[in-house]
């Protein structure tokens, strides 16, 4: 018995320890507090949608419409962009110097406590 | 008036598939989709992307895919009107549909399945004041008809395929071509590129990067465009602008069918047949929302299958009908020819 509810309080920590906060402003300015997980191999643009915020990802992921853009406005590290996403945001409306495809940015531990915002619609 | 059985909006993998489960239950289906070719994404936004989680394709080509479910649905000799969106429908007496497309084709059924994905592919404009005022006086997002620009002078903006593609193909059409892009680098496929450049040094396309354009100017007609590359504006006498930046789905005019609208989905109550409020319309694949909905192709033939026993029942209510295995019962084309397997050869040993 004992052992069992070490086990669950051990693996609820596990999960705990895996999701990070990420601050994401919608469309109209209100900011949602979110918790990502980072075990789960998903990108921003998906963080966006499992919490219902209108981003929508038309292409599944692949950088390849450009419908997941948002502005990073902390300075955390991330990831490089390929030459797909950097080609893709060439021909994006709304492009500005902080600009990414939330698609191409996978939730890892170093995100903790990124801010990002939704780029508006086109 | 076209007239047939299903009438299913949007030639996706749903849509086509549909065609294959109603052939196998006699019912005819006729096809509308905006784009001009069928495959929906999978055809426009991603025909060389590889898919993994088509059962019994451990890997397959999203364009393949099409072409497959093309050859899959031959037999049963779909009907299809491409290139036009599906604009308004009306409830008959009898309780079947008329829907009429934006270029006034009308087409009849009793069933109307709307397979439409995330909705039409409606072209992404360019943020410029005055563009509206030009659309179709001079502002083109989509190429009809090419011979439209025969001698005519013409700037084409974006950096993917179709911008490449028809800059290439419109260099010996049009007087003059000039392709602008915001980078010096293009997306498309290599060839294209090196085609584009073949043609620049010939003279024949005028490749203005890294640059965008900025301003349209005309009385009724578009006359000029201001094109910025870096610091420098230049004004570039035209007859027509073509910005390709793709396409984005809208829901578009089906929104205001009447049908119930969740999350610019069409809510489908039940997993059953996949009927929406207006009996007889039914909505399946990316286009509905129910309880668990998965947005993959693999449940969009699920929920074809099951829509196509239900609309049998609902065109034949009188009619008994036991689903049959292809296996068994091979597969009759309307159009004559007939699939079925091999007979067993019976050989005695004496």
């Amino acid at each position: 018995m004992k052992a069992g509810l070490f086990l669950f309080t051990f693996a609820h920590y596990l999960s705990i320890m895996s999701d990070i906060n990420i601050k994401i402003t919608d469309r109209e300015g209100v900011v949602h507090d979110v918790q990502a997980p980072t075990d789960m191999g998903m990108n921003l643009m998906e963080l966006c949608k499992a919490y219902e915020l209108p981003v929508e990802g038309t292409c599944g992921g692949m950088a390849m419409c450009a419908s997941c853009q948002i502005y990073v406005h902390s300075d955390h590290p991330l990831p490089e962009m390929t030459d797909d996403e950097d080609l893709m945001l060439a021909e994006a409306f709304h492009v500005k110097d902080n600009s990414r495809l939330g698609c191409q940015i996978q939730i890892t531990e170093a995100l903790e406590g990124l801010e990002i915002e939704i780029a508006p619609e086109v | 008036m076209i007239k047939t059985d299903i009438l299913i909006i949007g030639a996706g993998p749903t849509g086509l598939f549909t065609v294959f489960e109603a052939g196998l239950l006699k019912l005819k289906c006729h096809l509308i989709d905006a784009l001009p070719q069928p495959g929906g994404q999978c055809a426009e936004i991603y025909p060389k992307k590889p898919i993994y989680d088509i059962p019994g394709f451990p890997e397959v080509l999203a364009g393949d895919l099409v072409d497959n479910l093309m050859e899959q649905i031959k037999p049963f000799d779909p009907g299809f009107t491409l290139g036009e969106r599906a604009e308004t429908i009306e409830k008959q007496e009898d309780g079947s549909f008329i829907v009429t497309t934006n270029k006034g084709t009308k087409h009849h059924a009793p069933v109307v399945a709307i397979a439409g994905g995330l909705g039409s592919f409606e072209p992404r404009k360019p943020l410029l004041e005055n563009l509206d005022k030009f659309e179709d006086k001079g502002v083109e997002y989509i190429i009809r008809d090419p011979e439209m620009y025969r001698d005519k002078k013409v700037v084409i903006a974006g950096g993917g395929d179709s911008a490449l593609d028809w800059s290439i193909f419109l260099a010996d059409v049009a007087s003059e071509v000039t392709l602008i892009h915001r980078r010096n680098e293009f997306r498309g496929a290599l060839d294209s590129v090196e085609k584009v450049e073949e043609l620049k040094k010939l003279g024949k396309i005028n490749l203005i990067t890294p640059a965008e354009v900025t301003e349209l100017h005309g009385e009724d007609h578009l006359e000029a465009l201001t094109v910025e590359r870096e610091d420098e504006k230049i004004r570039l006498e035209t007859d027509h602008f073509i910005p390709l930046f793709g396409l984005s789905p809208k829901l578009g005019p089906i929104g205001d069918w009447g049908l119930e609208i969740e999350k610019n989905a069409i809510k489908v109550d039940n997993t059953l047949d996949y009927q929406t409020n207006i009996p007889g319309i039914y909505a399946i694949g990316d286009v509905n929302t129910y309880p668990g909905k998965l947005k993959l192709i693999l449940c969009g033939f699920h929920e074809a299958t099951l829509m196509c026993q239900s609309a049998y029942k609902l065109i034949y209510p009188e009619k008994r009908y036991v689903m049959k295995y292809t296996t068994v019962s091979g597969i009759d084309g309307f159009d004559g020819t007939r699939k079925e397997a091999e007979k067993a050869v019976i050989k005695t040993i004496n």
